[in-house]
């Protein structure tokens, strides 16, 4: 089950080595992202998960807000 | 949008799966650094005074004008000890009576901004509201800095 991480914990956890991606549309992370991010939009998951992402390492995911 | 990503990599096998779900707008407003090609343009957070006066509930109006206006300030900003905005004086309340307290005399609960919101908005809705100065706040109620009107429709150009 995906657990929930605040800004102090994405931080202390993009520090030691987390892979943080941004789920939004391409054109949206073009514009702001959060520093280090990769875009993954989420239409493109099943397809490019396994080739982008290294399994062995966290991963931290975020859009927009909670909405 | 996130919730569904982090359940799908979990399913495709990914074992540490975490979701900010707050997300890019709780990293904005707390006006932390972002890359992109918005990235480098003006914000409220970046325009805003960090260094505008404060004062408390429970302080006398007369003292806090004379210390405010010591300062070269016309506008000060009401917070508690975690800096939680309360209320806002501007010149039309520092011209009350002297005697009372602050909570007596400030404007409670003002409009206040996100860090993030562009230059260019936060000058049209300045003008729009004749706001001559608005607190930033972060999400949780926090001061940022006081925002002047001439000092962020000068940064986005002229405005109608």
């Amino acid at each position: 089950m995906p657990k929930e991480i605040d800004r102090d914990g994405l931080r202390r956890m993009v520090e030691a080595g987390a892979q943080l991606v941004e789920v939004l549309p391409a054109e949206e992370y073009a514009e702001e992202h959060l520093p280090g991010a990769i875009s993954l939009p989420l239409r493109r998951v099943d397809a490019e998960a396994s080739s982008v992402l290294n399994k062995n390492r966290p991963v931290i995911v975020y859009c927009w807000d909670i909405a | 949008m996130s919730p569904r990503a982090a359940w799908r990599l979990e399913s495709l096998g990914f074992t540490e799966v975490y979701d900010y779900t707050v997300g890019k707008l709780d990293w904005m407003a707390a006006g932390l650094p972002t890359e992109g090609t918005n990235a480098k343009r003006q914000r409220a957070g970046d325009l805003a005074h960090k260094d505008t006066p404060t004062c408390r509930l429970e302080e006398r109006l007369a003292e806090v004008r004379d210390r405010v206006q010591a300062l070269g300030w016309d506008a000060v900003v009401v917070v508690n000890e975690e800096r939680v905005v309360f209320g806002l004086l501007r010149a039309k309340e520092f011209a009350l009576d002297g005697d009372q307290p602050i909570a007596q005399a400030m404007r409670p609960g003002p409009s206040t901004f996100r860090p993030y919101v562009l230059a260019e908005e936060m000058a049209h809705s300045m003008v729009a509201h004749k706001l001559e100065s608005s607190p930033i706040t972060t999400s949780d109620g926090r001061l940022v800095g006081l925002l002047l009107q001439k000092d962020v429709v000068g940064a986005a150009g002229s405005v109608q």
